[in-house]
């Protein structure tokens, strides 16, 4: 009798025993099935360095708001301004950099200054408006889905009488070096990155363990734990290795040796390796995790969502904690406007046109819940990650651009209707 | 004479016109439990969500030892040492045991990030005493049987050294067994010297488990009674007529 009650939560206990996230490997194994399936209808372009490098860099900016769409979902809340809030962040940006600090205030033309001033008013711009969002929302206690529907009429084309309508071009050099291409690590010290993340990794895993055996809680087999640690350690480098892999076209080199007023010696070749908007977005994966996770912050969004009145009775002032998750939500916008505007080099008055479905679609596939109190920053990133593959694949493949659209739709409505399937079998938030 | 533990003298709230609460004052000793009774929508609830903050009187005053006190907000509550077990328990269910019992007043580590293991150790050590069945620390609350919900909402009263604990229908969604349990850990609290508000419908729970009763009827106090001195009819009369007993008035 005892032995035959065992068996059946053997199974189970497997699975709980090595903690196994099955979300996120369900998540990474569409990803993978998405790429291998494009990678043969496309005899391998799909997978190339080349094409993994671009779809990287395409995919940061609606990766980036996609992670604080999360906190902004999981508090039961909505943001249909972050693509108008992008626009504005991003032609406050061009008007700085081309126009104002150039014109009124004297500074030469690719003066070191024009970069990091014009970031600053970009990630100033963002968190103000998101600030104004938030507050507008906790404490005047208009619905969230009308002051960001509110705010993505008004953004975009306070923007449009900013710019007066123009396209503005060129933006500043430093400043381009965020798009992407134009900004890269180089092949050195991409290693160089890749093997600090992944000490970083091992260090967040070992140290998660000795807190566990600190308290004498349960840990999983140690084996297992090494197997993790491996796959980790081993994407990150397979990661920076294939973006290595990528070389820097011949004519491109020549013009970076000749700034230089060297001359590009026979047979020379370099790998682009990260670019700097791929460092930007690890920085804010891991950043907005551990705000998720390791703060009192992110505790807060959690509880908020899962239980409003339970967390107002706990003390947390949930108006306030409103008003921090639109400002964070605001910077974020900033933040991907400089990446968005540095890729396209350029600001346009449609920049980012359509993005606040892309990055509520990013959160929701990554397993955002709308309900509110569930969710994570690796999903939302993830699923950013399936929209562009899909896209950027069926664009590949010939698919026509309404076709697309379509199959992008279907596959966040079917991705929904899978977390809920996950949620009932699992029993998980 | 004691200076009583909490004194609610002469507490008003209204709704829209409506009131609530109407210049009822209620007090409390040490090593007491005072029962609040009355029908639905009597007030009683609104009264006591006056003292832990989630309400802001109109008019009155709050004493906590004799001395005058402002209660804004659940913060303020609890930085008198006032704990309040809700009748919804008010637990946000997506999150585990341990980070219920500490929400708002979570262990950080030395860089300040919230401790998760340090949490739940402490909160196996509360859990060892006050239910020790209890097993499930790292799923949700959500997934916890309404008992197992209820001891981790007790925990995080009885956690934080309170002196004065609210009981908002601790027993309404117990089994009798459990039900045992919560009038175990009300001695055990009342020796402790720690004052308890119950509120309660059930006449037999109060007359088992308090000192003393408070009646409420339409937002007014009917009268506080001694329990030992009154029988449950004298009770349901105060409850029904809104008149105290004549016996023991």
């Amino acid at each position: 009798m005892a032995e035959i009650s065992q068996n059946t939560p053997k199974k189970r206990g497997l699975i709980e025993a090595l903690d196994l996230d099955m979300r996120l490997i369900g998540m990474i194994g569409a990803l993978l099935a998405i790429a291998l399936a494009f990678n043969l209808a496309t005899g391998g372009n799909f997978l190339s360095p080349r094409n993994i490098f671009n779809l990287t860099i395409q995919t940061v900016s609606v990766a980036i708001m996609a992670t604080g769409m999360v906190f902004v979902i999981v508090t039961r809340n909505i943001d249909l301004s972050v693509g108008a809030l992008l626009a504005i962040c991003s032609a406050m940006m061009a008007m700085t950099q081309a126009r104002w600090l150039p014109g009124a205030l004297g500074l030469e033309l690719g003066s070191p200054l024009i970069a990091p001033l014009t970031v600053l008013v970009g990630l100033a711009v963002g968190t103000l408006i998101g600030a104004m969002n938030g507050w507008l929302i906790g404490y005047l206690t208009i619905p969230a889905f009308i002051v960001t529907l509110g705010g993505f009429l008004i953004w975009r084309f306070a923007g449009w009488y900013l710019t007066s309508g123009q396209t503005i071009a060129p933006l500043d050099q430093t400043f381009l070096l965020f798009g992407g291409a134009e900004g890269t690590l180089g092949e050195t010290w991409s290693w160089i990155a890749g093997l600090a993340l992944s000490l970083v990794a091992l260090w967040a895993i070992w140290s998660a363990r000795r807190s566990k055996l600190a308290h004498e809680f349960p840990v999983k087999p140690l084996g297992a734990e090494l197997a993790l640690a491996g796959v980790a350690v081993a994407a990150i480098l397979g990661f920076v290795a294939v973006l290595n892999a990528y070389a820097i076209p011949k004519g491109k080199l020549r013009r970076m040796f000749e700034a230089q007023g060297l001359e590009l010696p026979d047979g020379y070749s370099a790998g682009h390796g990260l670019p700097f908007s791929v460092l930007i977005l690890i920085a804010v994966a891991v950043a907005m995790t551990l705000v998720a996770r390791k703060t009192r912050f992110g505790r807060y969004i959690f509880a908020t969502g899962g239980n409003p009145d339970a967390a107002e009775l706990s003390g947390i002032n949930t108006r306030m904690l409103t008003v921090k998750v639109f400002a964070l939500m605001g910077f974020l916008c900033g933040l991907s406007a400089i990446v968005a505007s540095a890729r396209l080099q350029s600001h346009a008055n449609d920049i980012g046109t359509l993005d606040e479905l892309r990055v509520i679609a990013a959160a929701v596939i990554g397993g955002t819940a709308l309900a509110g109190g569930s969710g994570t920053i690796y999903g939302a990133i993830l699923g950013a990650l399936i929209m562009q593959s899909l896209t950027s694949g069926m664009g590949m493949v010939g698919v026509d651009s309404p076709l697309q659209n379509i199959v992008v739709g279907a596959v966040l409505v079917l991705a929904v209707w899978i977390d809920i399937q996950y949620r009932k079998r699992w029993g998980k938030p | 004479m004691t200076t009583p533990l909490v004194e609610m003298r002469d507490i008003s709230i209204a709704f829209g016109g409506v009131h609530a609460v109407d210049h009822v004052s209620v007090d409390l000793f040490p090593g007491e439990v005072v029962g609040l009774l009355g029908h639905n929508g009597a007030g009683k609830s609104t009264l006591i969500k006056i003292l832990s903050g989630a309400y802001r009187a109109d008019s009155g005053q709050i004493l906590i030892d004799g001395k005058p006190v402002e209660i804004h907000n659940p913060r303020d509550a609890r930085a008198c040492k006032i704990e309040t077990i809700y009748q919804t328990l008010a637990l946000a269910d997506n999150l585990d045991a341990a980070s219920n019992l500490f929400l708002g007043r979570e262990l950080v580590t030395p860089l300040g990030f919230v401790d998760d293991d340090a949490m739940e150790a402490e909160t196996r050590k509360i859990m060892a005493r006050l239910n020790p069945n209890f097993r499930k620390f790292s799923v949700p609350v959500s997934a916890l049987s309404g008992g197992q919900r209820q001891s981790v909402a007790i925990a995080r009263a009885v956690y934080f050294d309170a002196r004065i604990l609210i009981m908002d229908e601790p027993t309404a969604a117990l089994g009798p067994h459990e039900t045992q349990m919560v009038a175990e850990l009300i001695e055990q609290l009342k020796a402790q010297g720690i004052g308890i508000f119950l509120i309660s419908h059930d006449i037999h729970d109060v007359m088992k488990l308090c000192d003393r009763a408070s009646v409420m009827k339409n937002g007014k106090l009917v009268g506080t009674v001694k329990v030992a001195d009154v029988t449950d009819d004298d009770l349901l009369g105060m409850i029904i007529l809104g008149k105290p007993p004549t016996r023991a008035a």
